[in-house]
């Protein structure tokens, strides 16, 4: 078995003349948190598209275990939660198996057994629009973890919530990962986040985007909120921010 | 559950403004006829209309029966042909470019022109009716659900997708539940075109219904009868009207609940 579970080697991507990704590589370990910022505009969202194969790269590659990744290596979560109205949220955490043929009530069940550690007991036959914004966002990482993908994409997954919802989820999230061991692939702009979540952080540089520093996070796990205190925490987003200002 | 939707459509809230409205005109109406002396073939008082109205009621019933028909008939092949419009333009770009301009085209054409032509291909039955009452009403209804379905978020598609979701499936889970607020409000504005459509067909030439109804009353100077009988139309277009919104919070009881959140 190989050592790494993703490797990405020298995606390219353009946009007609404007090149967005340029021999483009990294790689994850096998239940590794690992983050990904840059500036604005730098092809983060690019990366990810052809990580969740809504986009062909035109040059590299992107494997893992050492084969080519297929649509169904990724559990792709965007940065809106987009439930649908017209689906209760217990329905809503089941479409992607729905969508990959599994019977409804296989998948109502599946879900249903991952309401309680998301928090979202009780609320199984709601609408998302009686939820609250940190709760739609777990609704939406439920419906991405239920199907069972190798990988998780996240996209800026707490973006639009204030400021304290966001800390209480990203605690919450360090907590359901340890438990649950997922590989995370996370984009976001938002430094703390990327040190407080990962074991790694990836500084993309502006167009066309290649890996310009990687910082390693050397931070005991599980990490409470009181980690950001930590003289490492504080290096390591130091380090970050000067990256992202040089580049 | 229909007895728990009702009262909320007919409450005083929402009907009782258009009926002051209403009721204000009409007695302005009757005392402008009354005091001015106006010949009642020219225009007959409100209370007039609804005497020989009633007078005429099984005459009236009688007519109303077959336009109600052809409103359904034809309505409901216009609902056919838009959603099988809008859904062919959905899957294929070519269809697309190739049919929304012809669609545009088909509403220049002069349908007080059209429909006695209709009359002479198709003699004084249903078909003429059908298709009058279909060309006026599945526009509306395919421009609805072409947009309705066009105006999925691109990042739902995306959603889907990813999740290996083909065509099909991002159809039937994202766009076709996204489309149903655009398309009852389609819906809407095709079923009261259906019923002024249905009068017109028979104006122009029928064995029964309101339109010929009117049309013959009109030329034996029964005014009175005539407005009787627009009086029925707009009782049943208003009725039809309200029915869609009905169906809609049967059919699609999320959109009412999300709008309102």
């Amino acid at each position: 078995m190989p050592e790494q579970k993703i490797v990405v080697e020298g995606l390219s991507v353009s946009f007609g003349e404007l090149r967005v990704l340029d021999d483009l590589s990294f790689d994850v370990a096998p239940g590794e948190f690992v983050s990904v910022i840059g500036p604005s505009g730098c092809g983060k969202s690019t990366l990810f598209n052809v990580l969740a194969g809504l986009r062909e790269p035109d040059r590299g590659a992107v494997l893992v275990d050492g084969a080519p990744a297929g649509r169904e290596t990724f559990g792709y979560m965007p940065q809106k939660d987009l439930l649908f109205p017209w689906r209760t949220v217990l329905d809503n955490t089941t479409l992607g198996l729905e969508v990959a043929g599994m019977r409804r009530r296989d998948a109502r069940e599946k879900a249903r057994a991952l309401f309680a550690p998301f928090g979202l007991a009780g609320f199984e036959r709601s609408r998302p629009g009686e939820l609250s914004g940190g709760m739609r966002q777990r609704a939406a990482l439920l419906r991405t973890v239920v199907q069972d993908r190798e990988v998780l994409l996240l996209d800026e997954p707490f973006g639009a919530l204030d400021s304290l919802t966001r800390t209480a989820m990203q605690e919450w999230l360090e907590g359901v990962r340890a438990r649950y061991g997922w590989t995370v692939l996370l984009i976001t702009h938002d430094i703390r986040e990327a040190v407080f979540l990962s074991d790694r952080v990836l500084v993309l540089s502006p167009r066309p985007a290649q890996v310009r520093r990687e910082v390693a996070v050397d931070l005991a796990r599980p990490r409470a909120v009181e980690v950001v205190t930590d003289p490492a925490f504080a290096a390591a987003e130091a380090e970050l921010l000067a990256a992202l200002r040089a580049s | 559950m229909v007895h728990r939707l009702l009262p909320r459509l007919l409450s005083p809230r929402r009907l009782l403004p258009p009926l002051v409205i209403v009721a204000a005109l009409l007695v302005t109406w009757q005392v402008a006829v009354t005091v001015l002396d106006v010949r009642p073939q020219v225009l007959p008082s409100p209370l007039r209309v609804v005497e020989q109205g009633w007078a005429f009621r099984d005459a009236l019933w009688a007519n109303t029966v077959p336009t109600l028909q052809v409103t359904a008939v034809g309505f409901a092949v216009s609902l056919a042909v838009g959603w099988v419009l809008a859904i062919v333009v959905d899957f294929s770009p070519w269809l697309r470019r190739a049919l929304v301009p012809l669609l545009v085209a088909s509403q220049t054409l002069p349908i007080v022109a059209i429909a006695p032509l209709l009359i002479i291909w198709f003699g004084f039955g249903l078909l003429p009716k059908v298709v009058v009452i279909a060309l006026v009403t599945f526009f509306p209804i395919a421009v609805g659900l072409i947009e309705g379905f066009a105006a999925t978020d691109r990042e739902a598609s995306n959603l889907l997708r990813s999740m290996g979701g083909d065509r099909w499936q991002e159809f039937r889970y994202v766009r076709l539940p996204g489309a149903m607020p655009s398309f009852f409000t389609a819906l809407r504005i095709g079923i009261t075109y259906a019923v002024t459509g249905a009068i017109f067909a028979e104006y122009v030439g029928a064995r029964s219904g309101l339109g010929i109804f009117m049309n013959q009353q009109k030329n034996s100077f029964r005014t009175d009868l005539v407005l009787a009988a627009v009086v029925v139309t707009a009782v049943i277009s208003v009725a039809l009207f309200g029915l869609t919104f009905l169906v809609q919070r049967l059919l699609v009881p999320w959109y009412r609940r999300d709008a309102r959140a």
